[in-house]
């Protein structure tokens, strides 16, 4: 018999018998099982496993065995501790797993509260159509030109073969800058940037302008004396009316729909010659609602064609005083309102929405039109 | 112009039961601006007849009036008992009945109903209740013997007709008659067209009729005079006549002047009639001479400009050439000899002329869009013929034609030019039979080229694209085939069309809504914005014709308009607005402004005359202003809103700078309108950019707007003086070694700006700093009046090691001592 170990105290040394161990182990597994939740199990794990648990005191005990039994004592008591160790550690990933099932069902809270903290922005639908209409022509390798809004009057007027006693240039349609032999006009359509654009390019010239411009009507339902065009001008070898056409319904069908067209009506513009109006085929009825008193179409007024702009063939006297050659050149122009583009795009139905700058209007449109 | 279909049959021999709607669509294909087809005389149905009032009897009503019961023989074999109003008939009277079932315009159906105490077997009319003009002073008396009882009123009165209303284009004036429509009427059916202003039973020259005498021929090329005596004033207009004149837009007023009217509508050609017996001496064509006055038909004296062209006798002026009559010559009901003007003037005159005396007649509005020049022979020939035939006038054998009729010079086009311009094919003799259509005669001029001289009521066809148009309309425009043309590769929009893009959506994705206003404001929005006398923004461009006399001025800042809409938005019961605009301000040099020069439109400008032009345009520049009030984040169920407040002006400033790619630096300011003490100037490089902060309490006040309102203000174009460049971004180095952070918390003087400690912080830490962050500002009584405590977060990294602790707190104390010498700061807690 060994030396008495004096860590314990021999008379709690109990045997090591295969019994007794294999209810020491029992026993944990029971007060495991029985742990309902982890803090049972931490109290479970204490008396089980812990210092003073019959397993650790038994383990203490091997070394005051004799050799012999040592051995098998140790085997025993081993196994019976990686047992329990692993029943603790199977239950208490059970009780983590359903801890963690609780609560997460604990922090649960309501999506559908709002979250409405950050203001909330908007650009105005007349600066992101002439975005977008600038994008269709780019996208055909035309570039965006643009010029001041008060004008020198030659460029506004004389240039494009507005002679200074035409009608165009009373006080009655046009803003002048005082006096009224400033030369200076707050401009009455983008066409200056069109005049500026072949004074200041070499043909071929492709080049679309949208911008502001002014004239002296009061605002109301349909008119204000601030609105927005977008005109394009093409100078090259070769252009025709054809031509025109084909870019106006590449033009209506990209902003209105597949297969949408247009139609040409000659008309009189002093810069185009010969000059149209042109009408945008109905994107909304296609035609249908023409003689169809049933389905009438709101957008067209059943006429199945929507005016839309003005066109035509740069007038020869412009490219000279703009000094291009006309023997050489032709070129085609065209130019709509936005504000109106708008309202039957859109189905605006008063223009007081597009000038007042009530932030519910804009809102509706958000960033891209 | 309004047209009466059966008025367009006369000339032009269109097909029998073409309606008006066909006749309209075609009449559009060849260009003419049809806006409406009215319908006349369609809203009257059933029976309307002619009746003759065989006796009535007055009978005094309680309301007052006194109503006629009158028997009316309809035709029928009893006549009708029918209650009537008015008092302007006889018995014995021919007058025009509705009857039972007949239904009026407006839907008013008549029907044999009890009225004033009689049953009313029907309906005396007046013009107006069959839509036939205002008439309503009485109902319509006949003729005696014009009808008899029985007979259909409708096709007495002509009151059935369609009437094509057209918007003529200034280039289209011939179609201001119903000679040029029904020409084109003609050409569009290729029907037969009998043109009245071609006649060769009319002499077009002559010096015997009443004397004139032309002063001014550049300005009155031809003037024709006839005169008729013994015309019966009393003689009345024939319903015909008295119709087309209404149908056609105009009042009927007697025979003489609805001759007058009717010979303007048919040929374009405005007639002028004198009272020979108030006519003084010979007639005078002459420019006026300053101080002459002349009181013309509507009874206006008008002040006569030297440039104005006159009709005068020896009495002085008594007409404004080709723009309205004077009063002391005008036909009375008394005229028996008359004196026919039909003359020629020139266009742009008359329009300074009629745009000068605000005076736009139906002559004036003829002659401006261009009167066939051959005409006036003719047409007063036309007009004397009706006098004869209408009012028993004798034709004096005399004529005057003053002048000579201008002939049209020929143009030369290449045969090919409509096919090149217009991209279709036309066959040589199309091109010549269209031409030929409009009036034009064309003949071969060799070399593949043809002389094409346009007729005399063409004044519009002067160069080769015009004719072009003619045969581009006239084969139709439908024909044009769409061919998309390959322009040359483009480069996209340009790096200052991108920035502007960039600039404004990062602005709304801050939560600002564009709001563009218009550019108009008045010295009384510089005055409550609190802008100094001198300050350089009172400098504006005036308008000579403002919509507004408050408001005559161009915007010289975005404020005024961006602070209307908001105000307007809170005024429509929004609470917390942030709006933005982004546009262009106008900034004229103060002092004269330099007049661009007139330059030539026959040849390019020389590139200094251009320069000249473009260097008088004044400076537009481009600029983006926020404004914003009421909360800039809401309250709610996660706890207290946020007041907006001057800073987020400022950072709508930062948000800017940061989308152009360019670093801001924010300085103190006082700038009106903003707070003093709340004022950031807002500078990049040494560039003053623009200001930001919270509205003066003042303008807040004056403006109406929400306490603490806040704006920003700058101009885009400072950024990038030289232009937006369109260098790549370098890429940073992206170190992976462990970053070091230091706090401070640095005491200073109230006055001393964050910014500036901030600054000293970053150029006294070195390189190793990787960034500095405000974190906390805190005063109280613990620091000392006067003082406050700032507390930064520094993060120091190296690209190349993990820094010692030693190393990064030598980084921080050399921040903190510059900060100390440049700011005095001082280390709390040292």
């Amino acid at each position: 018999m060994s030396a008495p170990n004096s860590d314990y105290d021999p008379v709690q040394v109990t045997p090591l018998d295969a019994d007794q161990v294999a209810a020491m182990v029992s026993d944990a597994l029971a007060a495991f099982a029985a742990a309902r939740d982890l803090d049972a199990l931490k109290e479970a794990r204490l008396a089980h496993t812990g210092d003073r648990s019959p397993l650790a005191l038994a383990n203490r005990e091997i070394g005051a065995l004799p050799p012999q039994a040592r051995k098998e004592a140790g085997q025993r008591v081993g196994t019976a501790r990686r047992d329990v160790a692993t029943a603790l550690a199977e239950r208490q990933a059970v009780l983590e797993a359903e801890r963690d099932e609780r609560v997460l069902v604990e922090e649960a809270v309501d999506v559908t509260l709002p979250w409405d903290r950050a203001p909330r922005g908007a650009r105005h639908p007349l600066t992101t159509i002439q975005e977008r209409v600038a994008d269709v022509f780019v996208a055909m390798g035309w570039e965006v030109a643009e010029g001041p809004e008060v004008e020198a009057e030659w460029l506004n007027f004389d240039a494009l073969n507005i002679g200074p006693d035409h009608p165009a240039r009373t006080m009655q349609d046009t803003f002048f800058v005082e006096s009224e032999d400033s030369g200076l006009v707050l401009r009455t359509h983008t066409s200056p940037v069109q005049a500026r654009s072949m004074l200041s390019r070499t043909p071929p010239i492709y080049v679309i302008c949208p911008g502001r411009t002014f004239r002296t009507d009061e605002l109301d339902a349909t008119h204000t004396p601030v609105f927005s065009q977008v005109e394009g001008l093409a100078i090259d070898e070769g252009l025709t009316m054809a031509h025109l056409k084909g870019t106006l319904d590449h033009f209506a069908s990209s902003m209105f729909g597949d297969g949408i067209t247009t139609r040409l009506r000659p008309s009189y513009f002093p810069f185009t010659e010969p000059s149209a109006e042109m009408d945008l085929q109905c994107f909304v009825c296609r035609g249908a609602s023409v003689g169809d008193p049933d389905h009438p179409c709101r957008t067209c007024g059943s006429e199945g064609w929507i005016e839309w702009g003005g066109c035509g063939m740069v007038n020869p006297r412009v490219l000279v005083a703009c000094g291009i050659d006309p023997e050489r050149y032709t070129g085609f122009a065209f130019g709509m309102g936005l504000e109106r583009t708008l309202m039957f795009r859109h189905g605006v139905e008063d223009m007081h929405d597009m000038v007042e700058g009530d932030v519910r209007f804009a809102a509706a449109f958000g960033m891209e039109i | 112009m309004r047209v009466p279909l059966s008025w367009l049959r006369d000339y032009a021999a269109l097909p029998d039961g073409v309606s008006a709607r066909d006749v309209a669509a075609r009449l559009i294909r060849a260009g003419l601006e049809v806006e409406t087809v009215h319908e006349a005389g369609a809203d009257v149905s059933g029976p309307l007849v002619v009746g003759r009032v065989l006796e009535f009897a007055d009978e005094p009503q309680k309301n007052g009036k006194t109503i006629r019961w009158c028997s009316v023989d309809v035709g029928e074999a009893e006549p009708r008992g029918i209650v009537c109003g008015a008092h302007n008939f006889a018995a014995g009277d021919l007058v025009v009945v509705s009857l039972p079932g007949a239904v009026l315009p407006g839907g008013f159906a008549i029907s044999a109903r009890k009225t004033y105490g009689n049953v009313s077997d029907g309906m005396i009319c007046s013009a107006r209740e069959l839509g036939l003009g205002d008439d309503h002073d009485g109902i319509i008396v006949l003729q005696p013997d014009e009808a008899a009882p029985g007979a259909d009123a409708v096709e007495l009165l002509h009151l059935r007709d369609d009437v094509l209303d057209i918007a003529v284009t200034p280039d289209r004036g011939y179609c201001l008659s119903v000679r040029g429509v029904a020409r084109e009427a003609a050409t569009a059916y290729g029907v037969p067209f009998t043109d009245p202003g071609v006649r060769d039973d009319v002499d077009t020259t002559g010096a015997d009729g009443y004397p004139v005498r032309v002063e001014d021929a550049a300005r009155c090329p031809v003037f024709a005079a006839r005169t008729v005596t013994g015309f019966d004033p009393a003689a009345p207009s024939p319903r015909w006549l008295q119709r087309r004149v209404q149908l056609a837009g105009m009042r009927p007023i007697s025979l003489a002047v609805d001759i007058t009217n009717v010979v303007m509508l048919e040929l374009g050609q405005p007639i002028h009639g004198y009272d020979r017996d108030a006519l003084r001496g010979p007639i005078v064509v002459r420019r006026a001479v300053a101080g002459e006055k002349l009181t013309t038909l509507d009874g206006a004296v008008r002040a006569l400009d030297p440039d104005d062209l006159l009709i005068t006798d020896d009495s002085g002026p008594i007409g404004l050439a080709g723009v309205m009559g004077g009063g002391s010559t005008e036909l009375s009901d008394a005229t028996t000899t008359i004196v026919v003007e039909a003359a020629h003037f020139e266009a742009t005159g008359i329009a300074r002329t009629a745009r000068r005396h605000k005076l736009p007649s139906e002559a004036s509005k003829r002659f401006e869009r261009g009167v066939d020049p051959a005409l006036p022979a003719v047409a007063a020939q036309r007009v004397v013929d009706l006098l004869v035939a209408l009012g028993g006038a004798t034709q004096e054998p005399g004529l005057t034609v003053a002048g000579a009729v201008p002939a049209p010079a020929p143009i030369e086009i290449p045969a090919g030019l409509p096919a090149r311009v217009v991209g279709i094919d036309y066959p040589a003799d199309e091109v010549t039979s269209l031409l030929t259509a409009v009036g034009a005669a064309v003949a071969p001029a060799g070399d593949e080229r043809i002389a094409v001289t346009p007729p005399t009521w063409r004044p519009d066809l002067t160069d080769p694209y015009d004719l072009v148009e003619e045969v581009a309309r006239l084969h139709g425009y439908d024909a044009v085939p769409s061919v998309l043309p390959v322009a040359p590769a483009g480069r996209g929009i340009t790096p200052s069309q991108r920035l502007r893009r960039r600039v404004e959506r990062a602005v709304a994705a801050a939560g600002y809504v564009e709001a563009p206003s218009y550019p108009f404001v008045g010295a009384a929005d510089f005055d409550a914005l609190g802008f100094p006398a001198d300050d350089a923004r009172r400098v504006a461009l005036r308008l000579a014709n403002p919509l507004s006399e408050e408001q005559p001025l161009l915007r010289t800042t975005l404020l005024p308009g961006l602070l209307t809409t908001l105000r307007r938005n809170v005024g429509r019961g929004a609470t917390d607005v942030a709006v933005f605009e982004a546009g262009l301000v106008f900034r004229p040099e103060p002092g004269a402004l330099p007049v661009p020069p007139r330059l030539p439109v026959d040849r390019r400008p020389t590139d200094a005359e251009l320069a000249d032009l473009l260097a008088a345009v004044p400076s537009q520049p481009r600029r983006i202003a926020v404004a914003l009030a009421g909360e800039r984040e809401p309250a709610g169920w996660w706890g207290a809103g946020r007041p907006a407040v001057w800073a987020d002006a400022v950072e709508a400033a930062r948000v800017v700078a940061r989308s152009a790619g360019v670093t801001l630096r924010v300085e103190k300011d006082e700038h009106a309108p903003w707070h003093p003490g709340r004022c950031a100037a807002l500078y990049v490089g040494d560039t003053l950019v623009g200001h930001a902060g919270e509205l003066h309490p003042r303008v807040v006040a004056a403006l109406g707007l929400p306490a603490r309102t806040s704006a920003m203000e700058l101009e885009l174009d400072r950024f990038f003086p030289d232009g937006v460049g369109d260098e790549p971004v370098r890429a940073p180095s992206v170190p992976t070694f462990p970053v070091a952070t230091q706090d401070v918390a640095l005491v200073v003087d109230l006055a001393v700006p964050a910014a500036d400690v901030e600054d000293a912080l970053r150029s006294g830490a070195g390189e190793l700093l990787e960034s500095v962050r405000l974190f906390d500002v805190f005063t109280g009584a613990q620091l000392g009046d006067g003082k406050k405590s700032l507390a930064y977060a520094l993060r120091f990294r190296a690209p190349d090691r993990t820094l010692t602790v030693d190393e990064t707190t030598a980084a921080r104390d050399a921040a903190v001592a510059a900060a100390a010498e440049r700011t005095g700061a001082v280390l709390r807690g040292a």
